[in-house]
């Protein structure tokens, strides 16, 4: 019996804005950021939607796809870095409206960006250990970048949720191992709205070097090659990073292309690896290889080297939307409207 | 409203917790503890069990709201409508994810889980169900078509790109 993925789902909110819409504010060239980060559209939550609801929305459509009885979950994680609470965990409401309280534990996740896959590898552990049946593995976020910072031209909204079990599997969880060092690229400290970072501080020595040196010892660790991969999804920041560390691993265009989600939607931050993961698994057939890296400032990265199971042709795909839907959808909004959604007019009053 | 009060509500505002008469079939939301449908409403007692709508239904009335509620001030305009579910109650909620001018009589809808207000900046936030349309790739076919001219809560500027 070995552990892995037995169900999934994704969710992304309606609407969009473009770079050149949030540039022609800033009196910038928004449109050449947008082609130099390589992100077209990003998505934007409506005013009723945050982490909670995400979570809830992506998490809904798994179990109703896995045909999961929800009291039979053991353990719900939420990784995110825009929990909507500072005290009081997202993953008790989400749990709650699934049902699948009471009889579970519940936790809060939290590393930047790859809170989701350090949900997953502890559910992993807990079904792998037979402690539960089900563990809950979910990574989503709402984040912003402060107005004008080039993070605002590709911090969004959305999330994925993925079931975690030993009996039905759609894709075994061959072996998981994690790089992760004191390294200061992206930051939000206590009570700040919006976080800081290092510039190009977050790119050779955070993301490139976190990324290739995990997968250098998976490959290791696994005897196994980029060759051996019909995908592989990285952790997305923007276009460009995950495509340049793809390709000096040595991985084509096709092995990328399910795998990358956030040239049409944006950083999802804790969601973003996972709804590549989940845009490969709504495309993938039986037998496939697929490579996971996801990496969350600090620094870490957390690698998982998957095979997809017979029980993917007989999974149900059908319930929910493919996130090829929420990619080629959606609403754009102008810069006012945006400003309005994410609470960055001043209303005034307490 | 009383942290208590929303507390005690969790169960229908978060899973549309209902429930059925066993004697008649008859399904009710929110919960009822007598069946008002059956001849002899004493032969419902203790029968009444849990039930939990899908969520699907079909709006059957609706209005645009211009003047907001408090705590709606960001989403003018917007739908409050009457679903008909399919497993019968009527319930009111918001339509979400539609342009107010696309709603209609027959707009097919699925619950979708929304915050529905916070009390205040610090205080708790609540949570429950809102509606929104089945999109086509669910429903194989589009919702109801545009009806009348209703300004946009987005300002009117969008476009669905296809």
């Amino acid at each position: 019996m070995q552990a892995g993925i037995v169900s999934y789902g994704a969710y992304v909110p309606r609407y969009r804005i473009t770079p050149a819409e949030i540039g022609r504010v800033w009196g910038t060239d928004g449109e050449a950021v947008g082609q130099g980060l390589g992100v077209r559209r990003k998505s934007v939550p409506a005013p009723d939607e945050d982490t909670i609801t995400i979570s809830t929305e992506a998490l809904r459509t798994a179990l109703v796809r896995g045909g999961i009885d929800p009291q039979q979950i053991g353990a719900v994680y939420v990784g995110s870095e825009s929990h909507p609470y500072a005290v009081k965990p997202t993953a008790t409401v989400v749990a709650q409206a699934v049902g699948a309280t009471p009889n579970m534990t519940a936790a809060d996740f939290e590393f930047a960006c790859k809170a989701g896959t350090a949900a997953i590898q502890a559910c992993l552990g807990l079904v792998g250990a037979g402690m539960i049946r089900y563990g809950i593995a979910i990574g989503t976020d709402t984040s912003q970048g402060a107005p004008g910072d080039a993070l605002e031209y590709s911090a969004s909204a959305g999330g994925a949720a993925f079931v975690i079990g030993t009996e039905h599997v759609i894709a075994r969880v061959e072996r998981t191992l994690s790089y992760t060092t004191d390294t200061p690229d992206f930051w939000r400290r206590e009570g700040q709205r919006y976080p800081s970072h290092g510039g190009r501080f977050t790119g050779e020595p955070a993301y490139f070097r976190h990324v290739t040196e995990c997968a250098r010892r998976l490959f290791e660790a696994s005897g196994t090659s980029p060759k051996d991969y019909a995908h592989v999804v990285f952790h997305q920041p923007n276009g460009k990073f995950p495509q340049r560390v793809g390709r000096q691993l040595g991985f084509s265009e096709e092995q990328m292309r399910y795998g990358l989600v956030t040239p049409s939607i944006g950083n999802t931050y804790s969601g973003a690896a996972l709804i590549g993961l989940a845009n490969v698994l709504d495309h993938a057939g039986p037998g496939e290889r697929v490579l996971l890296i996801g990496y969350g400032s600090g620094a870490g990265s957390d690698a998982f080297d998957l095979e997809t199971t017979e029980e993917l042709a007989s999974f149900d795909r059908n319930h929910g939307l493919p996130v090829q839907h929420y990619l080629d959808h959606g609403v754009e909004i102008p810069y006012a409207v945006y400003a309005k959604f994410r609470g960055k007019i001043h209303m005034g009053g307490s | 409203m009383s942290v208590a009060r929303f507390w005690r509500e969790t169960p229908r505002r978060y899973n549309l917790a209902g429930s059925r008469c066993a004697v008649c079939g008859n399904v009710y939301f929110p919960p009822r503890a007598v069946c008002p449908s059956c001849p002899h409403h004493r032969q419902s007692i203790e029968k009444m069990l849990p039930f939990q709508l899908s969520g699907a239904g079909e709006v059957i009335s609706y209005t645009i709201v211009h003047e907001a509620a408090e705590g709606f001030e960001m989403q003018v305009p917007y739908v409050l409508a009457l679903v008909k579910t399919v497993e019968g109650p009527v319930l009111t909620g918001q339509v979400v994810d539609i342009e107010p001018a696309e709603v209609g009589i027959g707009l097919k809808v699925r619950a979708t889980f929304r915050k529905l207000r916070e009390e205040g900046k610090a205080g708790v936030i609540h949570y429950g169900y809102k509606f929104s349309p089945v999109v086509e790739e669910e429903l194989g076919r589009r919702p109801a078509g545009p009806r009348a001219s209703v300004p946009s809560p987005t300002g009117g500027h969008e476009q669905a790109r296809a």
